[in-house]
């Protein structure tokens, strides 16, 4: 391997930007191809199925057998309002390996104590949320009920490229924060990207078991959408 | 602490950078329980520093062997590891799996 190919592996990555190594392995060759240049690979239809699944592994073409080093950069999330569901899933979602960020304007709430684990923003969305930096590997989950601090967060997330935007509220609030955002300028076909309400239909009741539906619709996209729309 | 395969190639980059021989290794196909992720990598320098993990523990030992002859002659080699479960307390991997590892040199 040059130490160029691992310098750029690791820019890449640093950068949270995905990227393969390909390895030819009977003769050792290799290149680096970076998310955007995919397409143009000769093994385009392997490397994006691998990005979207994360995983390395082997590939056969034609007579010649390549290993495909996957680096797909860390999920995260960032969760809007400090609130008891946020408690839930925080501790889940860091259990399957996302990084949270937990973002509240209200002191009282985002507090460390009542997050000891996590990173607690106590500030407003739009002046965060661009600092954070929302890309195509992280989730926005809207928990506050408050239009005033869920708003702005949605319109940040809906302008970005980030894989899922969930926000909740019943069917009614969701009309009502739908024509607020109608108004600010967001089309239908943005707004088709908020699940609302938020989560799987699995009969939550409990805080803890609505973030068990919150987390297993986040990875359901993750994993399966990105697969249709590849 | 080094805990993920980032580090672990980050840390190959920064040992390169300071002159040492470096090889990288890799777990590329695995049959059965492996204790390691397919992708999983180990880092090794010319004094035997190592990195990482490609099982767990069972074969690094034999790997970081492999790996000074590849720093040595810059030939990239492909190991396999893998015995039966009734022996497999005895030598190699302990859960009875097999696990192939593409052992290369960051020239």
């Amino acid at each position: 391997m040059r130490l160029s190919l691992l310098a750029d592996l690791n820019t890449e990555r640093a950068a949270r930007r995905a990227a393969i190594l390909v390895t030819d392995v009977a003769s050792g060759e290799q290149r680096l191809v970076r998310e955007a240049q995919v397409a143009g690979d000769p093994l385009a239809q392997e490397l994006r199925e691998r990005i979207r699944a994360g995983k390395s592994g082997l590939v056969e073409q034609g007579d010649r057998q390549f290993f495909l080093t996957v680096q797909t950069p860390p999920v995260r999330m960032v969760v809007i309002g400090a609130v008891h569901i946020s408690q839930a899933l925080a501790p889940m979602a860091r259990g399957v390996d996302f990084d949270v960020t937990i973002i509240d304007p209200r002191t009282a709430f985002a507090t460390p104590e009542r997050f000891p684990d996590v990173p607690v923003r106590a500030e407003w969305p739009d002046t965060i949320l661009p600092e954070i930096g929302i890309d195509r590997y992280t989730a926005v989950v809207a928990l506050t009920h408050d239009p005033k601090i869920d708003d702005p967060a949605l319109a940040a997330a809906l302008r970005s490229e980030c894989f899922y935007i969930g926000a909740l509220g019943s069917r009614k609030t969701h009309e009502r924060r739908v024509q607020r955002l109608t108004a600010s300028g967001f089309t239908e076909t943005d707004l088709a990207r908020i699940h609302a309400p938020i989560g799987l239909d699995i009969g939550a009741v409990s805080p803890a078991e609505i973030a068990v539906s919150v987390l297993a619709e986040i990875v359901a996209t993750l994993r399966k959408e990105r697969r249709r729309s590849a | 602490m080094l805990s993920t395969d980032t580090d672990i190639l980050k840390a190959a980059e920064a040992w390169k950078r300071e002159g040492r021989g470096v090889a990288v290794a890799t777990v590329v196909e695995t049959w059965g329980s492996a204790p390691r992720p397919v992708g999983s990598h180990l880092v090794i320098d010319a004094d035997t520093n190592f990195l990482g993990s490609v099982s767990g523990g069972c074969v690094e030992g034999a790997v970081i062997t492999e790996a000074l002859d590849v720093i040595a002659d810059g030939k990239p080699r492909m190991l396999e590891f893998g015995v039966a479960d009734e022996t497999a307390w005895h030598v190699g991997l302990s859960c009875g799996g097999r696990i192939r590892v593409y052992v290369e040199r960051v020239d």
